[in-house]
């Protein structure tokens, strides 16, 4: 009966080229020099562990044949249940293989910090501190980017544009739920999140168009949370900065306020001007006129804790509503006809967004600049 | 009638909430309706109600409710199978155009998906095999507590009638399984599906964690003379650790999902954006449950192994005191590791080192068990039945779930793994490659005890290939997936070269869909066949421990006498000094009487449950009131016991030895 678990053997040649695909990927081989180094703490890991991995592996089919019970010729030990020289093995070498594999963490886990301000550009090009990073600030807005750039004083919509081999700082928040920023061609993922602010350390050393997306689920309208990454050279980003600046849209509370309504699959949109505390008031959860914002001096883990007062009109609980409060729940897979979606953007049923045609907004997109 | 009547009356609840304008979901619902009514009519025509009333949904027998409780788990199994199904085939067509799913039902698809196959099919398979086979390997007539037992049972059988329903009464919650606030805060979730979400969660976690009392309580106090806890099986054992983190860890979810409903409830903030909540807290508290969680499924699964690689190799276990040993370290660190979860969240780099290498520690005491397993093959005679085949195809698919899970607990690896495809693959990876291996080793392996009849092996061998070859079929893309920046519970792309890789995982989904089919067959034909595949011994595979000393099925009261234990594996150790069976001597044997009160109870919470959902008040406070009062009036019931005479005893005795003596010619 032992052969049916051999006849897989062959399927092996098969499951390696799955391995050779992977190569090659976004994440294994990225345009950033952190991502990259990530890529190579896998490698190393995933080499670290197939040091025991294969062995157990081998030897698991190997002792299934060896003694399968049609087999006379080998020995049988029926009451050998105890080695403890086999155990020590047993129990030190997945020790030593953690050991080396915990340094390899602790290290790498430190310099690759995303909270931490990169101090190379790539292998062999170290910063010096003189070099600025540029600063991008990231909202996550219900189901769209939005880039600040508060030295260039200009934002876009769903469209990043960075200089090449420049280090980027990201500060990062939501204006409702969670999200992460993730574009895996330059560095991991980070938490976006209300009333908080993350940080992002990033670069890219290659031109190029790249994606990135919300890598967390965020409701209906997350399979279109992606965006273009351009990596330009820094003339040609100083001339796109230049060119969206020029645009006639500025990025106010008002125009603010209507831009975080759910929507969804926007096209890239550019702000020539933008309110230059509307980050800070976003953190804060007072970008509405006459809120007053969150006490951001608090210490320890309290500061910053989401301690905005509720808003007259927002959800209640259950049990305090009246009867006429209750509404309905009814049993759809789709919100009744489309929802309103740009016409109406503080519509309820925009929550059930799932193909509602995008705002339209003057586009300035990297492709365009270059041309 | 005026709006506000019928609000009060039926709170949420409009015609509107159900399916009228559905075709598919009517079409689902009409055919299980008339299911339902010709299931009803059978049992009615066959008069087969007083059987099922009396026999089991009453029973507090441990092995019948242990058998209900697979029964639960496969039938769920079917309905979170058609979920999986269902996404991929959209993530195989949606390239650029919508597929044929909308995000909102997509988003309740997956996240049933995993709300089932973790709360309805993964808990009930392994709180069967334990409740089946613990009193049994422990030489006891039941647990400490049969009743609760019951109770149990029809909590989690509630819970499951809550999902269901929410199929075809309004929706199922759009979060994702674990329903991290403040997406599910009513805010951004306020329809009923987070309702349905919490009530169904609460009311199975009673279940689960009463009947990890129950099983812990069974292990501690109503071992066989003899049977020191170092000499307890390694199933048993596993069963003591899972239920240790059941107790300790259940709680906690209970307690999140309370501050969750307190907030959609009563208007709290504990995990808003807003009055001082904090969604963070949210998402550290369900984890801080979630992660033992993967170790009350998985540890489980490791004693099932334990015992079937011994018992096939014919030898006994290599390093006993060292698994033991193993399985207490997990249930330690099991609670040091949760923050491994999210990473991503901006924790310091020295936090995330922490718990990324307190994860790597839980790798040294499991990669010890591997090796113990080997090294009980080693000098063996191995036989290759279809619970050891599952045991070896988990020993090469559990090992490299464990290293991508090892890779993720690297935090910088995780920074560009997380949430993605690659995480999808590795947990399917030790859910199916592990866990559900390890159950279907066990049916594989117990159900001749259960049922006097061994399982079909041509039909298991077809299952088992189609399970593990459609397993890697379906999940080596995702890794790949994974590794190219695809993240999980996407709906629709646009990159068209991702779309060849899903379309192989769909056909691995098929592949482990022809892997289902079969394993019903099997069943079919088993019991089809159960004169052929007969086994009158009580003992078909050289069993090691207690539960093969009695006949198959067992009777009622498990053993005629207490059996006393000498050594570890005690019926090998039996049965290598020839012990003789006792034939005389018989005494009347004191069993606790079969009660109603668990279906009852269990019936009233599934209605406070539903018009909680609802906010159907009146209701709710009716049914709640329900349960509280027939929870002290069954304190009441005194008619709790009885003996079953000796002469049912003798007569069922004196039958084995006949078929014993006749096995032996």
């Amino acid at each position: 009966m032992a052969q049916p678990l051999f006849r897989s053997l062959r399927l092996w040649p098969l499951a390696a080229m799955p391995l050779l695909g992977a190569c090659s990927t976004v994440v294994m081989d990225p345009a950033g020099d952190v991502a990259r180094q990530q890529s190579h703490l896998i490698l190393w890991a995933t080499g670290l562990m197939l040091l025991i991995i294969v062995p157990v592996m081998i030897l698991t089919v190997l002792f299934a044949w060896r003694y399968r019970a049609t087999n006379e010729d080998t020995d049988y030990d029926p009451d050998w249940d105890h080695s403890t020289g086999l155990e020590l093995i047993i129990w030190s070498a997945p020790l030593v293989i953690i050991v080396a594999l915990g340094a390899l963490t602790w290290v790498g886990t430190h310099t690759l910090d995303p909270y931490r301000p990169l101090d190379r550009l790539a292998e062999g090009r170290p910063l010096t501190p003189a070099v600025r990073p540029l600063e991008v600030q990231v909202v996550s807005l219900d189901w769209k980017w939005l880039f600040i750039y508060p030295e260039q004083g200009i934002a876009t919509v769903n469209e990043l544009v960075v200089p090449v081999d420049r280090p980027i700082r990201f500060r990062m928040t939501s204006s409702s739920v969670m999200n992460t920023f993730w574009v895996p061609s330059m560095a991991g993922m980070i938490y976006t999140m209300a009333g908080m602010e993350t940080r992002l350390h990033g670069v890219l050393n290659r031109t190029g168009k790249f994606e990135g997306r919300s890598g967390n689920y965020s409701g209906a309208g997350f399979s279109g949370m992606s965006f273009w990454t351009y990596a330009v050279p820094e003339t040609r980003f100083a001339s796109w900065a230049a060119n969206v600046r020029r645009q006639p849209r500025r990025l106010d509370v008002p125009t603010y306020l209507k831009l975080e309504r759910p929507s969804e699959r926007v096209r890239p949109i550019g702000f020539g001007g933008v309110d230059p505390r509307l980050f800070e008031r976003v953190v804060a959860m007072c970008v509405q006129p006459g809120t007053p914002c969150m006490d951001m001096s608090g210490h320890g883990m309290q500061k910053g804790v989401n301690n905005r007062a509720p808003r007259p009109g927002e959800a209640e609980g259950a049990l305090t509503r009246e009867p006429h409060e209750k509404g309905s729940s009814p049993h759809l897979s789709a919100p009744p006809g489309p929802a309103p979606g740009a016409r109406d953007p503080g519509h309820r049923a925009n929550r059930n967004l799932t193909w509602a045609l995008p705002p339209r907004g003057p586009i300035a997109r990297a492709s365009r600049a270059e041309a | 009638m005026s709006d506000t009547l019928l609000k009060t009356i039926f709170g949420r609840l409009t015609l509107e909430s159900f399916p009228i304008h559905e075709p598919i979901i009517l079409g689902t619902f009409i055919v299980v309706a008339l299911g339902g009514v010709a299931l009803v009519a059978a049992l009615s025509w066959f008069k087969l109600w007083r059987y099922l009333w009396t026999e089991w949904f009453t029973s507090v027998d441990h092995k019948k409710i242990g058998i209900m409780y697979m029964i639960l788990g496969t039938i769920m199994l079917l309905r979170g199978f058609s979920d999986a199904i269902m996404m991929r085939l959209q993530q195989a067509m949606a390239f650029n155009n919508d597929g044929y799913l909308n995000a909102h039902h997509y988003d309740q698809v997956f996240t049933a998906h995993g709300v089932i196959m973790i709360f309805f099919v993964a808990m009930p398979f392994v709180t069967g095999l334990m409740n089946y086979v613990v009193p049994l390997q422990i030489g006891a007539r039941d647990v400490s507590f049969p009743f609760l037992n019951n109770f149990s049972f029809w909590m989690t059988a509630s819970g499951a009638v809550t999902v269901m329903a929410s199929l075809f009464v309004g929706e199922f919650a759009r979060t994702g399984w674990l329903a991290m606030a403040p997406l599910s805060g009513l805010d951004y979730s306020p329809d009923v599906g987070v309702d349905y979400y919490i009530w169904a969660l609460q009311i199975a976690g009673v279940g689960t964690l009463l009947s990890g009392v129950n099983l812990l309580c069974t292990i501690i106090k109503m071992r066989a003379p003899g049977m020191g806890l170092f000499q307890m099986p390694v199933f048993t054992w596993a069963s003591l650790v899972t239920n240790v983190l059941i107790i300790a860890a259940f709680p906690v979810l209970t307690a999140v999902l309370a501050m969750l409903s307190l907030d959609r409830y009563v208007g709290t903030n504990f995990f808003t954006n807003t009055g001082g909540g904090n969604p963070m807290m949210y998402v550290n508290m369900i984890w801080i449950w979630g992660h033992p969680e993967v170790y009350i499924l998985i540890l489980p699964a490791f004693g099932v192994f334990s015992e079937v690689v011994s018992t096939f190799s014919s030898k006994r276990l290599f390093g006993y005191t060292s698994m033991i040993y193993a399985l207490i370290v997990i249930c330690i660190l099991a609670y040091l590791v949760w923050l491994h979860h999210f990473f991503t969240m901006g924790s310091g780099a020295s936090v995330n080192s922490f718990f990324g290498i307190t994860t790597m520690i839980i790798s040294i005491p499991t990669g010890a068990k591997i090796f113990n397993w080997l090294f009980t093959m080693y000098r063996g005679r191995i036989r290759f039945e279809l619970p050891m085949m599952w045991a070896i195809a988990f020993m090469l698919t559990f090992v490299i779930g464990g290293m991508t899970g090892v890779l993720l607990a690297v935090p910088p690896a995780d920074f560009q793994l997380h949430n993605s495809l690659f995480l999808v693959a590795h947990f399917h990876n030790v859910i199916i490659g592990g866990v559900l291996f390890g159950m279907f080793a066990g049916i594989n392996y117990w159900w001749p005890k259960a049922f006097g009849f061994k399982l079909d092996k041509r039909w298991g061998t077809i299952s088992f290939w189609c399970w593990v070859v459609g397993f890697w079929v379906a999940f080596t893309p995702l890794y790949v997936l994974g590794l190219m920046g695809v993240t999980r519970r996407l709906r629709t792309f646009d990159d068209p070269s991702l779309q060849i890789w899903f379309i192989i995982a769909g056909i691995g989904a098929a592949i482990i869909a022809a892997g289902i089919g079969a394993m019903l067959m099997q069943f079919y034909v088993s019991i089809r066949d159960r004169e052929r595949l007969r086994d009158t011994t009580g003992d078909p595979w050289g069993g090691r421990t207690l539960e093969w000393a009695t006949s198959s099925p067992p009777p009622a009261y498990n053993f005629a006498f207490t059996p006393v234990v000498h050594d570890l594996d005690a019926w090998y150790d039996m049965k290598s000094r020839k012990a003789s069976r006792p034939t005389e001597g018989f005494r009347a044997i004191h069993m606790p009487k079969n009660t109603a009160t668990g279906i009852v109870l269990a019936g009233l919470s599934t209605v406070f449950s539903l018009s909680m959902i609802w906010y159907i008040w009146w209701l709710a406070a009716i049914s709640f009131a329900g349960v509280i009062g027939y929870a002290i009036f069954h304190t009441f019931n005194y008619d709790r016991d009885f003996d079953i005479p000796v002469d049912d005893v003798r007569r069922f005795e004196d039958a084995r030895t006949k078929a014993l003596a006749a096995a032996e010619v």
